[in-house]
Protein backbone atom coordinates (compact mmCIF):
# COMPACT_ATOMS: atom_id res chain seq x y z
CA UNK A 1 0.00 0.00 0.00
CA UNK A 2 1.50 3.31 -1.07
CA UNK A 3 -0.19 5.45 1.59
CA UNK A 4 -1.25 4.51 5.10
CA UNK A 5 -4.87 3.30 5.27
CA UNK A 6 -7.49 5.48 6.99
CA UNK A 7 -10.35 2.98 7.21
CA UNK A 8 -9.64 -0.69 7.71
CA UNK A 9 -12.61 -3.00 7.51
CA UNK A 10 -12.39 -6.48 9.03
CA UNK A 11 -15.12 -8.84 7.85
CA UNK A 12 -15.62 -11.73 10.24
CA UNK A 13 -15.67 -11.22 14.01
CA UNK A 14 -14.24 -14.42 15.39
CA UNK A 15 -10.67 -14.90 16.62
CA UNK A 16 -9.01 -14.11 13.28
CA UNK A 17 -10.99 -10.91 12.77
CA UNK A 18 -10.56 -9.77 16.35
CA UNK A 19 -6.82 -10.53 16.35
CA UNK A 20 -6.36 -8.67 13.06
CA UNK A 21 -8.12 -5.61 14.49
CA UNK A 22 -6.14 -5.68 17.73
CA UNK A 23 -2.87 -6.18 15.87
CA UNK A 24 -3.55 -3.15 13.69
CA UNK A 25 -3.93 -1.03 16.82
CA UNK A 26 -0.89 -2.64 18.47
CA UNK A 27 1.16 -1.78 15.40
CA UNK A 28 0.14 1.85 15.67
CA UNK A 29 -2.67 2.09 13.13
CA UNK A 30 -4.82 5.00 14.32
CA UNK A 31 -7.41 5.35 11.54
CA UNK A 32 -10.99 4.09 11.53
CA UNK A 33 -11.37 0.41 12.32
CA UNK A 34 -14.59 -1.53 11.79
CA UNK A 35 -15.15 -5.18 12.69
CA UNK A 36 -18.23 -6.81 11.17
CA UNK A 37 -19.71 -10.15 12.26
CA UNK A 38 -22.88 -11.95 11.23
CA UNK A 39 -23.55 -13.44 14.66
CA UNK A 40 -25.52 -11.54 17.31
CA UNK A 41 -22.66 -11.84 19.84
CA UNK A 42 -19.45 -9.95 20.42
CA UNK A 43 -16.39 -12.03 19.45
CA UNK A 44 -16.05 -15.25 21.42
CA UNK A 45 -13.69 -18.20 21.35
CA UNK A 46 -14.75 -21.36 19.53
CA UNK A 47 -12.64 -24.20 21.02
CA UNK A 48 -14.63 -24.20 24.30
CA UNK A 49 -17.90 -24.69 22.38
CA UNK A 50 -17.43 -28.42 21.75
CA UNK A 51 -15.85 -28.83 25.19
CA UNK A 52 -16.69 -26.73 28.27
CA UNK A 53 -19.74 -24.89 26.88
CA UNK A 54 -21.38 -28.04 25.50
CA UNK A 55 -21.01 -29.97 28.73
CA UNK A 56 -22.11 -26.98 30.82
CA UNK A 57 -18.78 -26.81 32.69
CA UNK A 58 -18.59 -23.14 31.64
CA UNK A 59 -21.28 -20.51 31.40
CA UNK A 60 -21.56 -19.28 27.79
CA UNK A 61 -20.27 -15.85 28.82
CA UNK A 62 -16.87 -17.39 29.59
CA UNK A 63 -16.29 -17.88 25.87
CA UNK A 64 -16.39 -14.10 25.29
CA UNK A 65 -13.00 -12.77 24.24
CA UNK A 66 -13.33 -9.06 25.19
CA UNK A 67 -15.78 -6.86 27.05
CA UNK A 68 -17.59 -4.09 25.17
CA UNK A 69 -15.47 -1.55 27.11
CA UNK A 70 -12.31 -2.99 25.59
CA UNK A 71 -13.58 -2.38 22.04
CA UNK A 72 -14.34 1.23 22.98
CA UNK A 73 -10.91 1.64 24.48
CA UNK A 74 -9.22 0.29 21.35
CA UNK A 75 -11.43 2.34 19.06
CA UNK A 76 -12.81 -0.73 17.29
CA UNK A 77 -16.31 -0.23 15.94
CA UNK A 78 -17.95 -3.67 16.21
CA UNK A 79 -21.03 -4.33 14.10
CA UNK A 80 -22.76 -7.55 15.17
CA UNK A 81 -25.56 -9.42 13.37
CA UNK A 82 -24.54 -7.81 10.07
CA UNK A 83 -23.53 -9.93 7.13
CA UNK A 84 -21.33 -8.85 4.25
CA UNK A 85 -23.02 -9.75 0.97
CA UNK A 86 -20.70 -8.35 -1.70
CA UNK A 87 -17.23 -6.95 -2.29
CA UNK A 88 -16.27 -4.46 -4.99
CA UNK A 89 -12.45 -4.33 -4.97
CA UNK A 90 -12.41 -1.65 -7.71
CA UNK A 91 -14.52 0.82 -5.76
CA UNK A 92 -13.18 -0.55 -2.45
CA UNK A 93 -16.59 -1.11 -0.90
CA UNK A 94 -18.25 -3.93 1.01
CA UNK A 95 -22.01 -4.25 0.87
CA UNK A 96 -23.95 -5.47 3.90
CA UNK A 97 -27.21 -7.43 4.10
CA UNK A 98 -29.24 -4.27 4.76
CA UNK A 99 -27.91 -2.67 1.56
CA UNK A 100 -25.42 -0.37 3.30
CA UNK A 101 -22.11 0.06 1.45
CA UNK A 102 -19.00 0.62 3.53
CA UNK A 103 -15.93 2.13 1.91
CA UNK A 104 -12.50 0.87 3.00
CA UNK A 105 -8.93 1.33 1.99
CA UNK A 106 -7.70 -1.78 3.79
CA UNK A 107 -9.72 -4.99 4.07
CA UNK A 108 -9.18 -8.16 6.10
CA UNK A 109 -11.36 -11.12 5.14
CA UNK A 110 -11.88 -13.47 8.09
CA UNK A 111 -15.29 -15.00 7.45
CA UNK A 112 -14.24 -18.50 8.47
CA UNK A 113 -16.08 -21.64 7.42
CA UNK A 114 -19.59 -23.04 7.50
CA UNK A 115 -20.39 -26.60 8.57
CA UNK A 116 -21.03 -29.01 5.76
CA UNK A 117 -24.47 -30.61 5.89
CA UNK A 118 -25.97 -33.92 4.81
CA UNK A 119 -27.88 -33.69 1.51
CA UNK A 120 -31.20 -34.08 3.37
CA UNK A 121 -32.59 -34.32 6.89
CA UNK A 122 -31.51 -31.00 8.40
CA UNK A 123 -35.11 -29.79 8.42
CA UNK A 124 -35.94 -32.33 11.16
CA UNK A 125 -35.99 -31.22 14.80
CA UNK A 126 -33.14 -32.73 16.74
CA UNK A 127 -30.61 -32.51 13.91
CA UNK A 128 -27.70 -30.25 14.84
CA UNK A 129 -24.50 -28.82 13.49
CA UNK A 130 -21.90 -27.21 15.73
CA UNK A 131 -20.08 -24.10 14.66
CA UNK A 132 -21.52 -21.14 16.55
CA UNK A 133 -22.38 -20.37 20.16
CA UNK A 134 -26.07 -20.47 19.26
CA UNK A 135 -25.62 -23.93 17.66
CA UNK A 136 -23.97 -25.08 20.89
CA UNK A 137 -26.65 -23.69 23.18
CA UNK A 138 -29.37 -25.28 21.05
CA UNK A 139 -27.63 -28.65 21.32
CA UNK A 140 -27.00 -28.18 25.04
CA UNK A 141 -30.71 -27.45 25.60
CA UNK A 142 -31.54 -30.63 23.75
CA UNK A 143 -29.05 -32.65 25.84
CA UNK A 144 -30.98 -31.69 29.00
CA UNK A 145 -33.78 -33.94 27.69
CA UNK A 146 -31.28 -36.87 27.80
CA UNK A 147 -31.61 -37.96 24.15
CA UNK A 148 -29.97 -40.99 22.60
CA UNK A 149 -27.44 -39.18 20.49
CA UNK A 150 -25.57 -40.04 17.31
CA UNK A 151 -22.63 -38.00 16.10
CA UNK A 152 -21.98 -38.24 12.37
CA UNK A 153 -18.33 -37.65 11.49
CA UNK A 154 -15.27 -38.41 13.59
CA UNK A 155 -12.94 -35.48 12.99
CA UNK A 156 -12.01 -33.04 15.74
CA UNK A 157 -15.50 -31.62 16.22
CA UNK A 158 -17.25 -34.99 16.02
CA UNK A 159 -14.93 -36.74 18.46
CA UNK A 160 -15.01 -33.84 20.96
CA UNK A 161 -18.81 -33.70 20.84
CA UNK A 162 -19.04 -37.48 21.32
CA UNK A 163 -16.65 -37.30 24.27
CA UNK A 164 -18.56 -34.37 25.78
CA UNK A 165 -22.01 -35.93 25.58
CA UNK A 166 -20.73 -39.32 26.72
CA UNK A 167 -19.17 -37.61 29.74
CA UNK A 168 -22.69 -36.39 30.55
CA UNK A 169 -23.75 -40.05 30.62
CA UNK A 170 -25.81 -40.00 27.43
CA UNK A 171 -26.26 -43.00 25.14
CA UNK A 172 -23.78 -42.07 22.39
CA UNK A 173 -23.04 -43.48 18.95
CA UNK A 174 -20.20 -42.18 16.80
CA UNK A 175 -20.41 -42.77 13.06
CA UNK A 176 -16.99 -42.79 11.47
CA UNK A 177 -16.81 -43.18 7.67
CA UNK A 178 -13.06 -43.90 7.83
CA UNK A 179 -11.22 -46.78 9.52
CA UNK A 180 -10.91 -44.93 12.85
CA UNK A 181 -11.70 -41.56 14.44
CA UNK A 182 -9.28 -38.79 13.41
CA UNK A 183 -7.54 -41.26 11.06
CA UNK A 184 -8.01 -38.82 8.20
CA UNK A 185 -6.03 -36.24 10.15
CA UNK A 186 -3.52 -38.26 12.18
CA UNK A 187 -3.38 -41.64 10.45
CA UNK A 188 -4.73 -45.06 11.42
CA UNK A 189 -2.31 -45.78 14.29
CA UNK A 190 -3.33 -42.76 16.37
CA UNK A 191 -6.87 -43.09 15.03
CA UNK A 192 -7.27 -46.57 16.49
CA UNK A 193 -6.08 -45.31 19.88
CA UNK A 194 -8.67 -42.53 19.74
CA UNK A 195 -11.27 -45.12 18.79
CA UNK A 196 -10.31 -47.31 21.73
CA UNK A 197 -10.52 -44.30 24.06
CA UNK A 198 -14.10 -43.69 22.95
CA UNK A 199 -15.04 -47.36 23.13
CA UNK A 200 -13.53 -47.65 26.62
CA UNK A 201 -15.79 -44.81 27.73
CA UNK A 202 -18.87 -46.55 26.37
CA UNK A 203 -19.35 -44.85 23.01
CA UNK A 204 -20.79 -47.16 20.37
CA UNK A 205 -18.29 -46.68 17.57
CA UNK A 206 -19.32 -47.55 14.02
CA UNK A 207 -16.38 -47.36 11.63
CA UNK A 208 -16.29 -47.69 7.86
CA UNK A 209 -19.93 -46.68 7.43
CA UNK A 210 -21.64 -43.55 6.20
CA UNK A 211 -25.15 -42.19 6.46
CA UNK A 212 -27.66 -42.87 3.71
CA UNK A 213 -30.52 -40.89 5.20
CA UNK A 214 -32.09 -39.64 8.41
CA UNK A 215 -35.47 -40.95 9.49
CA UNK A 216 -38.09 -38.87 11.21
CA UNK A 217 -41.56 -38.88 12.66
CA UNK A 218 -43.78 -35.83 13.22
CA UNK A 219 -40.93 -33.60 12.11
CA UNK A 220 -38.48 -34.98 14.68
CA UNK A 221 -35.48 -37.14 13.90
CA UNK A 222 -35.83 -40.79 14.96
CA UNK A 223 -32.67 -42.34 13.58
CA UNK A 224 -30.24 -42.92 10.75
CA UNK A 225 -30.02 -45.38 7.88
CA UNK A 226 -26.41 -46.38 7.32
CA UNK A 227 -24.60 -47.43 4.15
CA UNK A 228 -24.24 -51.03 5.38
CA UNK A 229 -28.03 -51.32 5.52
CA UNK A 230 -28.28 -51.04 9.29
CA UNK A 231 -30.36 -48.55 11.28
CA UNK A 232 -29.45 -46.58 14.41
CA UNK A 233 -32.15 -45.12 16.64
CA UNK A 234 -31.46 -41.57 17.76
CA UNK A 235 -33.35 -38.68 19.33
CA UNK A 236 -30.57 -36.23 18.52
CA UNK A 237 -28.08 -36.21 15.64
CA UNK A 238 -25.02 -34.00 15.42
CA UNK A 239 -23.64 -33.67 11.91
CA UNK A 240 -19.90 -32.94 12.02
CA UNK A 241 -18.70 -33.81 8.53
CA UNK A 242 -16.32 -30.93 7.91
CA UNK A 243 -16.81 -27.44 6.65
CA UNK A 244 -16.50 -25.20 3.63
CA UNK A 245 -15.01 -21.68 3.42
CA UNK A 246 -17.60 -18.91 3.83
CA UNK A 247 -16.87 -17.16 0.54
CA UNK A 248 -20.35 -16.98 -1.07
CA UNK A 249 -20.37 -13.23 -0.53
CA UNK A 250 -17.19 -12.89 -2.62
CA UNK A 251 -18.73 -14.42 -5.73
CA UNK A 252 -18.45 -11.86 -8.52
CA UNK A 253 -15.75 -9.89 -6.70
CA UNK A 254 -13.01 -11.15 -9.00
CA UNK A 255 -11.09 -12.72 -6.10
CA UNK A 256 -10.04 -16.34 -6.55
CA UNK A 257 -12.11 -18.29 -4.01
CA UNK A 258 -11.19 -21.84 -5.03
CA UNK A 259 -11.46 -23.57 -1.62
CA UNK A 260 -10.90 -20.38 0.34
CA UNK A 261 -9.63 -16.89 -0.39
CA UNK A 262 -6.46 -17.51 -2.39
CA UNK A 263 -3.55 -15.41 -1.09
CA UNK A 264 0.18 -15.07 -1.61
CA UNK A 265 2.77 -15.85 1.08
CA UNK A 266 1.94 -12.49 2.72
CA UNK A 267 -1.76 -13.40 3.14
CA UNK A 268 -2.58 -10.84 0.43
CA UNK A 269 -5.47 -11.66 -1.92
CA UNK A 270 -5.44 -8.41 -3.93
CA UNK A 271 -4.12 -4.86 -3.44
CA UNK A 272 -5.28 -3.72 0.02
CA UNK A 273 -7.10 -7.04 0.64
CA UNK A 274 -5.78 -9.65 3.06
CA UNK A 275 -7.29 -12.86 4.46
CA UNK A 276 -6.73 -14.79 7.67
CA UNK A 277 -8.02 -17.82 9.53
CA UNK A 278 -10.08 -20.78 8.32
CA UNK A 279 -11.14 -18.96 5.14
CA UNK A 280 -7.63 -18.13 3.89
CA UNK A 281 -5.73 -20.30 1.42
CA UNK A 282 -2.28 -18.82 1.41
CA UNK A 283 1.00 -19.90 -0.15
CA UNK A 284 2.79 -21.53 2.79
CA UNK A 285 6.53 -20.91 2.35
CA UNK A 286 7.33 -23.64 4.88
CA UNK A 287 5.68 -26.24 2.65
CA UNK A 288 6.02 -24.44 -0.68
CA UNK A 289 2.38 -25.06 -1.47
CA UNK A 290 -1.03 -23.41 -1.06
CA UNK A 291 -2.52 -24.30 2.32
CA UNK A 292 -5.71 -23.69 4.27
CA UNK A 293 -5.84 -24.57 7.96
CA UNK A 294 -8.84 -24.76 10.27
CA UNK A 295 -7.02 -24.54 13.59
CA UNK A 296 -7.47 -22.01 16.36
CA UNK A 297 -3.73 -21.30 16.53
CA UNK A 298 -3.53 -20.56 12.84
CA UNK A 299 -6.45 -18.13 13.02
CA UNK A 300 -4.65 -15.88 15.52
CA UNK A 301 -1.17 -16.17 14.05
CA UNK A 302 -2.30 -15.63 10.49
CA UNK A 303 -4.35 -12.61 11.56
CA UNK A 304 -1.24 -11.08 13.14
CA UNK A 305 0.70 -11.66 9.92
CA UNK A 306 -2.09 -10.34 7.67
CA UNK A 307 -2.56 -7.19 9.78
CA UNK A 308 1.16 -6.46 9.88
CA UNK A 309 1.47 -6.97 6.13
CA UNK A 310 -1.53 -4.75 5.49
CA UNK A 311 0.46 -2.02 7.23
CA UNK A 312 3.46 -2.73 5.03
CA UNK A 313 5.61 -5.22 6.97
CA UNK A 314 6.12 -7.63 4.03
CA UNK A 315 6.77 -10.71 6.15
CA UNK A 316 5.92 -14.11 4.66
CA UNK A 317 3.63 -16.17 6.86
CA UNK A 318 5.40 -19.46 7.65
CA UNK A 319 3.87 -20.87 10.82
CA UNK A 320 4.60 -24.08 12.66
CA UNK A 321 1.14 -25.63 12.91
CA UNK A 322 -0.17 -26.50 16.37
CA UNK A 323 -3.44 -28.03 17.46
CA UNK A 324 -4.82 -29.80 20.46
CA UNK A 325 -7.89 -31.75 21.44
CA UNK A 326 -9.22 -32.70 24.87
CA UNK A 327 -11.26 -35.88 25.17
CA UNK A 328 -12.24 -37.58 28.46
CA UNK A 329 -9.47 -35.74 30.27
CA UNK A 330 -6.83 -36.95 27.83
CA UNK A 331 -5.00 -34.21 25.96
CA UNK A 332 -3.62 -34.77 22.46
CA UNK A 333 -1.34 -32.05 21.10
CA UNK A 334 0.57 -31.84 17.86
CA UNK A 335 3.13 -29.53 16.32
CA UNK A 336 4.10 -29.48 12.67
CA UNK A 337 2.78 -31.70 9.90
CA UNK A 338 1.37 -35.03 11.08
CA UNK A 339 0.67 -36.53 7.69
CA UNK A 340 -1.97 -39.29 7.96
CA UNK A 341 -0.18 -41.25 5.22
CA UNK A 342 3.00 -41.76 7.23
CA UNK A 343 3.46 -44.15 10.15
CA UNK A 344 4.34 -42.29 13.34
CA UNK A 345 7.27 -43.56 15.41
CA UNK A 346 6.82 -43.66 19.18
CA UNK A 347 9.89 -42.16 20.83
CA UNK A 348 8.72 -41.71 24.40
CA UNK A 349 6.26 -43.57 26.64
CA UNK A 350 3.69 -45.95 25.16
CA UNK A 351 -0.01 -46.11 24.36
CA UNK A 352 -0.37 -48.73 27.14
CA UNK A 353 0.84 -46.13 29.67
CA UNK A 354 -1.64 -43.61 28.26
CA UNK A 355 1.19 -41.21 27.62
CA UNK A 356 3.53 -41.03 24.65
CA UNK A 357 5.20 -38.88 22.02
CA UNK A 358 5.08 -39.94 18.37
CA UNK A 359 7.07 -38.41 15.54
CA UNK A 360 5.85 -38.12 11.96
CA UNK A 361 8.11 -37.82 8.94
CA UNK A 362 9.66 -39.46 5.97
CA UNK A 363 13.21 -40.56 5.16
CA UNK A 364 14.43 -39.74 8.66
CA UNK A 365 13.20 -36.14 8.34
CA UNK A 366 10.83 -35.26 11.21
CA UNK A 367 7.88 -33.11 10.09
CA UNK A 368 5.56 -33.33 13.08
CA UNK A 369 5.36 -34.41 16.72
CA UNK A 370 2.28 -35.60 18.54
CA UNK A 371 2.00 -35.89 22.30
CA UNK A 372 -0.68 -37.86 24.13
CA UNK A 373 -0.74 -36.63 27.73
CA UNK A 374 2.92 -35.70 27.24
CA UNK A 375 3.15 -31.93 27.16
CA UNK A 376 6.52 -31.72 28.84
CA UNK A 377 8.25 -34.31 26.63
CA UNK A 378 6.62 -32.86 23.53
CA UNK A 379 8.13 -29.45 24.15
CA UNK A 380 11.66 -30.58 23.23
CA UNK A 381 10.45 -31.80 19.83
CA UNK A 382 8.41 -28.65 19.26
CA UNK A 383 11.51 -26.53 19.73
CA UNK A 384 13.41 -28.65 17.21
CA UNK A 385 10.60 -28.31 14.67
CA UNK A 386 10.52 -24.53 15.09
CA UNK A 387 14.19 -24.39 14.19
CA UNK A 388 13.60 -26.26 10.91
CA UNK A 389 14.64 -24.07 7.99
CA UNK A 390 11.88 -22.27 6.14
CA UNK A 391 12.00 -22.26 2.34
CA UNK A 392 12.27 -18.84 0.73
CA UNK A 393 8.97 -17.05 0.18
CA UNK A 394 7.57 -16.89 -3.31
CA UNK B 1 1.16 -3.56 33.12
CA UNK B 2 -0.49 -6.33 35.09
CA UNK B 3 -0.92 -9.82 33.64
CA UNK B 4 -3.47 -12.44 34.56
CA UNK B 5 -3.24 -16.03 33.44
CA UNK B 6 -6.29 -18.30 33.50
CA UNK B 7 -4.76 -21.77 33.95
CA UNK B 8 -8.18 -23.37 33.56
CA UNK B 9 -8.23 -22.13 29.95
CA UNK B 10 -4.62 -23.04 29.16
CA UNK B 11 -4.25 -25.73 26.47
CA UNK B 12 -0.53 -26.24 27.04
CA UNK B 13 0.64 -25.04 23.64
CA UNK B 14 3.66 -23.35 25.18
CA UNK B 15 3.38 -20.39 22.80
CA UNK B 16 3.80 -17.96 25.71
CA UNK B 17 7.01 -19.62 26.88
CA UNK B 18 8.49 -19.37 23.41
CA UNK B 19 7.36 -15.75 23.00
CA UNK B 20 8.08 -14.33 26.47
CA UNK B 21 10.32 -16.80 28.37
CA UNK B 22 11.08 -14.28 31.13
CA UNK B 23 7.42 -14.05 32.04
CA UNK B 24 5.97 -17.52 31.42
CA UNK B 25 6.95 -21.10 32.12
CA UNK B 26 5.12 -24.43 31.89
CA UNK B 27 4.56 -27.07 34.55
CA UNK B 28 4.97 -30.82 33.94
CA UNK B 29 1.47 -31.04 32.45
CA UNK B 30 2.30 -28.25 30.04
CA UNK B 31 0.08 -25.77 31.86
CA UNK B 32 1.45 -22.24 31.72
CA UNK B 33 2.82 -20.68 34.88
CA UNK B 34 3.15 -16.94 35.39
CA UNK B 35 6.66 -16.04 36.59
CA UNK B 36 6.09 -12.31 36.83
CA UNK B 37 2.62 -10.73 37.00
CA UNK B 38 4.05 -7.21 36.70
CA UNK B 39 6.96 -7.50 34.29
CA UNK B 40 9.17 -4.52 33.44
CA UNK B 41 8.14 -2.24 30.59
CA UNK B 42 10.70 -3.56 28.12
CA UNK B 43 8.89 -6.94 28.13
CA UNK B 44 5.48 -5.44 27.37
CA UNK B 45 5.66 -6.01 23.61
CA UNK B 46 6.63 -9.68 24.04
CA UNK B 47 3.83 -10.24 26.56
CA UNK B 48 1.27 -8.58 24.28
CA UNK B 49 2.46 -10.84 21.49
CA UNK B 50 2.15 -13.90 23.74
CA UNK B 51 -1.39 -12.87 24.70
CA UNK B 52 -2.39 -12.40 21.06
CA UNK B 53 -0.89 -15.75 20.01
CA UNK B 54 -2.19 -17.81 22.95
CA UNK B 55 -4.53 -20.34 21.31
CA UNK B 56 -6.65 -20.57 24.46
CA UNK B 57 -7.06 -16.83 25.08
CA UNK B 58 -5.75 -17.49 28.60
CA UNK B 59 -3.56 -14.39 28.98
CA UNK B 60 -5.05 -10.99 29.75
CA UNK B 61 -3.22 -7.71 30.21
CA UNK B 62 -4.28 -4.60 31.99
CA UNK B 63 -2.44 -1.31 31.75
CA UNK B 64 -1.98 0.38 35.09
Amino acid sequence: MSTAPRHVLVVGASIAGLTAAETLRREGYDGLLTLIGDEPHLPYDRPPLSKQILTGAWEPSRAALRSSDEYDRLGIDVLTARRATALDPGRRTVELDDGERIAYDGLVIATGVRPRRLPTGHGLDGVHVLRTLDDTLRLRDHLLRRPRITVVGAGFTGTEVAAGVRTLGLDTTLICPGPAPLAGRLGPVIGHLVGRLHADHGVRLRTGVGVTSLTGSDGHVTGLELTDGSHVDADAVVVAIGSTPATDWLRGSGLDVTDGVVCDAYCRAAPGIYAAGDVARWHDPRLGTPMRREHRTNAAEQAIAAARNLLGAREPYAPLPYFWTDQYGDRIQAYGICSPGTEPRIVHGSPAEGSFVALYGEDGHVTGALGWNSARQLRTYARQLIQEPVAAAR
Amino acid sequence: MRITLDQDRCCGAGTCVLTAPDVFDQDDDGIAVLLDAQPPAHLAAAVRDAAARCPAAAIRMEAE
